[in-house]
């Protein structure tokens, strides 16, 4: 397993930089990885990951559909926050695995 | 009496159904399955119809053959279900009450839910082949049309029968061949996934599948608009795929009924344990197949490999035991990949697809992720054995759970 090093907090990563355990995760951090991305990030950034990490910590399927039910913001904020893949993005820099689909 | 009330006589529904009276007393338990529909749909066949392989009478039959002995069918549309009250509402103005309840409504499409999906082109140049409606208004399409490009889009997970959309891609490139027009056709398969399938083995060679029969894959779009007037399809962030015909796999949504009452989550799948199939809400509530939001496919094969798990967890629920049959997952689908070959893929939760054979190891006598005629015509017998296996309840041999026998595990 890879390592890497965030806001002088070393936290464990997969081979695309996604964190394999979430409870390492700071706001601190965040920002860190958002730097990488080119995002700064503001507190609808935060919102919708702290959305993000609260429906996988409880469980559930991560989707871009399900964003519209998030009562944070639409899909087409979503995309403006994290251009070009926002779910990979977002889940990346919120410290959350890639979501896979199920099927 | 005690009620055992099943909603919906599709798959899953009517495998209970007849599962349960097999299993439950007479004397003790009464069971009532409710549909709106009077016709029951072989649903895999939908696929067939664009391309004049199936017509309607060929997968159709009336939901009565399937309910037979003490099980009351009524034809009835369900408003609401109110688990506090144990009842169910239905459309008239009557209810229903139960001791358990297993709701079984499916899931639907939902192209309302996209801006300009069901606009102005639907069903001229815009088609779904998810209804028998949609099948049957392309098939007509298809028979007159002298080419352009074709795109072929799923506007977002999850959707029923996820390899549906691929199968469709490889059909329409063998039908436009034979009608000699393939040149004139461009065929894009425009996904929100990264690549053609979810599973990275299966993924593979299906990518190298679509590249092969010169399909272009487009990933990574999530459908945000369709331009009626200048024939695009558009995604949230803004890219564009222009379209002569629009095959659309729109937004897939639980039965309204469902998310009315509370037990479902935001797309108004029922929210159950995704192994003992059970309500995490109403301990009395059970759910099967595409109504539930297992993280498994929305599948036949799923519904009848999770009837087993259900049946035997019903059993202890009455016994007022732990319930502990549990369901792995467990996903079995023929893939039509056109020229009268298939491949067979076989996987669960934590298990992805993989070469091999099947059922039995090195005999087979299907094989496992690869192309073979006779998974293509493992597909077309499975038909027959839909209708007169699966439906009644009748003993198959293949397990509910997932078996690794036959499998090869690749150890790069």
């Amino acid at each position: 397993m890879a390592q890497k090093t965030y806001a002088g907090k070393t936290v464990d990563v997969n081979e695309e930089g996604y964190f394999t355990d979430p409870s390492q995760w700071t706001k601190e951090i965040a920002v860190e990885i958002a730097k990488e991305e080119g995002i700064v990030l503001t507190d609808q950034h935060f919102a919708i990951i702290e959305f993000l990490r609260k429906k996988f910590l409880a469980g559930e399927t991560l989707s871009i559909r399900s964003i519209n039910h998030s009562g944070v913001l639409d899909v087409k904020t979503f995309y403006q926050l994290f251009p070009g893949a926002p779910l990979k993005k977002a889940t990346k820099i919120g410290g959350i695995p890639k979501p896979v689909s199920c099927i | 009496m005690k009620q055992l009330l099943i909603l919906g006589a599709g798959t899953g529904g009517t495998i209970m159904a007849n599962k349960m009276r097999k299993k439950l007393s007479s004397d003790e338990w009464s069971i009532t399955i409710l549909d709106k529909s009077k016709t029951h749909y072989y649903q895999p066949g939908f696929l067939f119809i664009p391309f004049g392989y199936y017509t309607r009478k060929n997968i159709t039959k009336p939901v009565r053959n399937f309910i037979k002995g003490k099980i009351d069918l009524i034809n009835n549309e369900v408003e609401k279900i109110s688990p506090d009250e144990n009842k169910v509402l239905l459309k008239d103005g009557t209810s229903l009450s139960y001791d358990i309840l297993i709701i079984a409504t499916g899931t639907q499409i939902s192209p309302q839910d996209t801006p300009g999906l069901k606009g102005e082109l639907w069903q001229k140049k815009v088609f779904d082949f998810y209804t028998i409606e949609g099948s049957e208004a392309l098939a007509t399409f298809f028979k007159n049309w002298k080419g352009g490009n074709l795109v072929i889009n799923i506007a977002d997970n999850p959707i029923k029968c996820p390899v549906a959309p691929l199968e469709f891609s490889f059909f329409a490139d063998e039908f436009f061949t034979k009608k000699g027009i393939r040149e004139k056709v461009t065929i894009n398969y425009v996904t929100p996934l990264s690549g053609a399938f979810t599973k990275p083995k299966a993924s593979k060679l299906l990518g190298s599948l679509l590249e092969k029969k010169n399909i272009n894959l487009i990933p990574d779009f999530f459908l945000g608009e369709v331009d009626n007037s200048n024939c695009k399809i558009i995604d949230f962030g803004g890219r564009e795929v222009l379209f002569d015909c629009l095959v659309t796999i729109p937004l897939h949504t639980g039965d309204p009924a469902v998310a009315k009452s509370g037990l479902g989550d935001e797309f108004g799948f029922v929210k159950i344990d995704k192994n003992t199939l059970q309500s995490v809400i109403k301990e009395n509530v059970f759910a099967i197949g595409d109504a539930g939001n297992t993280p498994a496919s929305k599948a036949g094969s799923v519904a009848h490999f999770q009837a087993d798990t259900l049946e035997k967890n019903i059993v202890s629920y009455i016994e007022k035991k732990p319930l502990s049959a549990s369901f792995d997952g467990h996903s079995n689908c023929f893939i039509e990949t056109g020229y009268e070959k298939g491949i067979l893929i076989d996987f669960n939760y934590t298990t992805e697809p993989l070469p091999g054979t099947f059922p039995l190891p090195v005999i087979g006598p299907m094989f496992l992720l690869k192309e073979s005629r006779l998974n293509h015509y493992g597909k077309l017998f499975f038909k027959w054995i839909y209708w007169n296996i699966l439906l009644p309840g009748r003993f198959l041999p293949i397990s509910d759970k997932m078996s690794m026998s036959g499998k090869k595990i690749d150890r790069n």
